[in-house]
């Protein structure tokens, strides 16, 4: 890698930084989610591993989530973006070398960034945990460079339409931008109190409403009709996803606080803008199913259709909670429960991962030219991380609801605990499993890149997969 | 421009985009600078000190900068007894809470009275100053405002330090650090509901009580108690002591984890901390083969425990 970071623009191979992006996001999923084992280890067995200070579930806990939204989501997102945004101009990217420095700027920056965290350098507010400086250096070092190279692809296409998946790439990094420019205010300028709170919320709400959620959506628009070879169904309809994320994903923030006292009038609007989520997840799953159309062997057959219409149908469950479990009817009974904890891992390891890790095992094998070392390995990846996120995933809910009831009960809380322990357990066995499937999932593309099958110029690795 | 055909598309989404900013974001904030502060959003902001998470002054998180507050049972300045009060001491260089550096954050009313009546306006972060929270009427209301009692009553940092022994001072605004650098706000929320909650856990805060405050941590996960009012419920500070330490000693199914990391080296005698002879011990008590577990060592004065303890029994 750091042999192109001095390298003239035209000398680095078309695809270099792509490459990279995609095994860093590989390596940072294998870590997030071993984190994430280790954490659910300890909710289950609060002895284990005991008397440390860096080893205690409050200093790993906030690792574990920003490594896998900043290390693996919003890498595998950087990697799409890299191959796919010139691939739908028909063009080059416009700055292989920005994005080899983009990608080392922000290996470095958040190694650094989770260090300082898991220290204990914490701003102290949910998702926008780093401190200040490290905001910063996001906003600069990581985010702005990824921008201009996908404007300026956008920009030098060589079609005359943008294609849907390009509007939205375009437009959600800008809009992350000002997500992470606005929602860390509080740090910057130490804005105190409700502001504080209401504005960690607005940071947490828009940074998976305007960046995870349309970038995995905008990567399956690309990936579907890519493999399967049917048009995109509607273009229309495509518009009307893009329209509904930026107006109605863009508002109900205040939904995240709906028992504390901010004003009520916020909280109202926030809930039925909440409701409205619906249109965008209603366009965008109808018009990926109806892309399928008479190729639905694909889910069967094909290793990337697999990923992406799983998590294509997770949208479903996931938007009929996120659009109902925020109106104060539900929210009362489920809100600050394990079942929140479910919903989240159902939007960011179910629907988001599954849509990015078909484009991580599409784009590596199309840019490096190599068949997948093993369709056996990547099935087993895909059945270890379904099984293991299903485990985690109704453990987490059945957990939430027995915190629920326990809660408006008034049952004393150690009660709760002791109702909750088998869950933790089931909790911890489902991670680890996500955790194998990774370690299985690096070891697969790593032989890929060292051993894979040559593909033959003008031929798709999915035409392949069956070949010998 | 290559985004000729899409001139239409560019200024809705700014619209849209803007639009939705200005109803999230402007609009919201209309009414909460409204907001006039509650006696405890006061204190709070008080006895944290200027943020309660990472900050230059306290890059590292050890709970340095930040204020103390002081029990005060008579007049540093007289020695004449005086009703209990809380006295935050700011000393010299220690950052001011929010409050005093932009009154207008306390809202109409608690800013006037404390600009005017409690003379905010002359502390000196430089020299340090002593805060109090008083109470006073304000258009025929009672309300509570900040008293810079440096200037209304000659009590300087040094003397009303010089008046009280430790057993007074309580390291609240460093505890708050320790809470949010262990992460206790991962699992205990600091935001009773306005459900059935409040009858176990206490009232919900009200609108005023966060000004001056940050980070507010009230917490999304809950997988604990709430602690908002938890100093009410339990004001034992031996328990806590044992609790920190490892809470499996007073709560047998507890999940929390053990901090006995935060007593350090040594106990309030100076007596080196012997952790693997205890955590030996307390197996052996564990295996039942020993009738008692070991005794939980005094944390000393200035152990990150105690400014965690300090923090906690405060909570009311």
């Amino acid at each position: 890698m750091f042999k192109y970071l001095f390298a003239k623009n035209e000398e680095i191979p078309p695809g270099t930084a792509a490459v990279y992006f995609g095994f860093s996001s590989i390596i940072w999923f294998v870590i997030g989610t071993g984190l994430g084992s280790f954490n659910a280890a300890k909710l289950a067995f609060p002895d284990f591993v005991t008397g440390y200070e860096y080893f205690s579930f409050g200093h790993m806990r906030q690792v574990h989530v920003m490594a896998v939204i900043f290390g693996w989501i919003s890498m595998a997102f950087a990697m799409a973006m890299m191959y796919i945004t010139p691939a739908l101009g028909n063009t080059r990217l416009w700055s292989e070398k920005l994005g080899v420095w983009n990608c080392f700027l922000w290996n470095g920056g958040l190694s650094l960034a989770l260090t300082l965290l898991w220290m204990g350098m914490t701003s102290g507010r949910e998702y926008s945990d780093f401190p200040w400086f490290i905001d910063l250096v996001i906003l600069f070092g990581v985010i702005l460079p990824l921008g201009i190279n996908v404007w300026m692809t956008i920009m030098k296409r060589r079609t005359q339409g943008i294609y849907t998946t390009n509007w939205f790439f375009g437009s959600a990094v800008f809009m992350v931008w000002i997500v992470l420019l606005v929602g860390n205010l509080p740090e910057y300028f130490q804005l105190t109190g409700l502001t504080e709170a209401y504005l960690t919320w607005w940071f947490a709400h828009n940074v998976l409403g305007l960046w995870i959620t349309p970038v995995a959506a905008a990567i399956a628009y690309y990936t579907v009709p890519k493999v399967t070879g049917n048009p995109l169904y509607s273009h229309r309809i495509g518009h009307l996803h893009f329209w509904s994320v930026v107006v109605f994903y863009s508002t109900p923030a205040a939904h995240h606080l709906m028992s504390s006292p901010l004003p009520e009038w916020l909280k109202s609007f926030a809930s039925v803008e909440g409701v409205l989520i619906l249109v965008p997840a209603i366009a965008f799953v109808s018009n990926l199913l109806l892309t399928m159309t008479g190729k639905w062997r694909y889910f069967v057959d094909n290793v990337e259709i697999k990923f992406t219409i799983t998590g294509v149908l997770m949208a479903i469950p996931l938007n009929m909670q996120g659009g109902f479990q925020q109106t104060r009817a539900i929210n009362w009974y489920i809100h600050g429960t394990g079942w929140i904890v479910a919903h989240a891992h159902l939007a960011l390891r179910g629907f988001s991962t599954f849509l990015e890790a078909a484009a991580v095992y599409y784009g590596l094998q199309t840019i490096m030219r190599r068949k997948l070392y093993s369709l056996t390995l990547a099935n087993f990846h895909f059945w270890f991380l379904l099984i293991g996120f299903t485990i985690y995933w109704v453990s987490m809910t059945i957990a939430g609801l027995i915190q629920g009831a326990a809660k408006i009960y008034e049952v004393p809380y150690i009660d709760t605990v002791i109702a909750e322990h088998p869950y933790m357990i089931a909790r911890w066995v489902g991670g680890t499993m996500v955790f194998t499937g990774n370690l299985v999932w690096l070891y697969n593309m790593w032989m890929t890149a060292r051993a894979g099958t040559m593909i033959p110029a003008g031929r798709l690795p999915h035409e392949l997969a069956y070949e010998r | 421009m290559a985004f000729r055909e899409y001139k239409i598309g560019a200024r809705l989404f700014g619209v849209a985009l803007g639009l939705s900013m200005m109803i999230t974001l402007y609009m919201p904030s209309l009414n909460i600078v409204e907001v006039g502060s509650t006696e405890m959003g006061l204190r709070k902001g008080l006895q944290y000190g200027r943020i309660g998470g990472f900050s230059v002054e306290d890059p590292f998180m050890k709970g340095e900068g930040k204020p103390l507050t002081v029990i005060l049972k008579q007049d540093p300045q007289t020695g004449e007894q005086i009703e209990p009060i809380y006295a935050y001491v700011y000393k010299s260089g220690i950052p001011f809470t929010s409050a005093i550096r932009h009154p207008r954050i306390m809202g109409k009313g608690v800013e006037d009275l404390s600009l005017e009546t409690g003379r905010i306006g002359e502390a000196s972060q430089d020299a340090g100053a002593v805060f109090v929270v008083s109470e006073g009427r304000w258009n025929g209301k009672k309300i509570h405002y900040i008293e810079n009692a440096t200037a209304t009553r000659n009590w300087t940092p040094d003397v009303v330090m010089g008046s009280v022994t430790d057993a007074d001072v309580r390291y609240i605004g460093a505890g708050k650090i320790m809470f949010v650098k262990e992460g206790c706000w991962w699992c205990h929320t600091l935001l009773p509901e306005e459900t059935q909650d409040w009858q176990v856990f206490g009232a919900p805060p009200r609108l005023g009580d966060f000004n001056s405050e940050s980070p507010t941590a009230l917490g999304s996960d809950r997988k604990a108690p709430d602690l908002l009012h938890v100093g009410s419920r339990n004001s034992s500070r031996e328990w806590m002591m044992m609790h920190f330490f490892n809470p499996r000693l007073v709560q047998p199914h507890s999940i929390m984890p053990r901090f006995d990391y935060l007593w350090g080296q040594v106990d309030a005698d100076g007596n080196a901390i012997d952790y693997d002879k205890w955590r030996a011990e307390y197996n052996e008590y564990t295996a039942g083969t020993r009738v008692y577990p070991p005794d939980v060592p005094m944390p000393a004065a200035n152990s990150q425990a105690r400014y965690l303890i300090d923090f906690v029994l405060n909570l009311k």
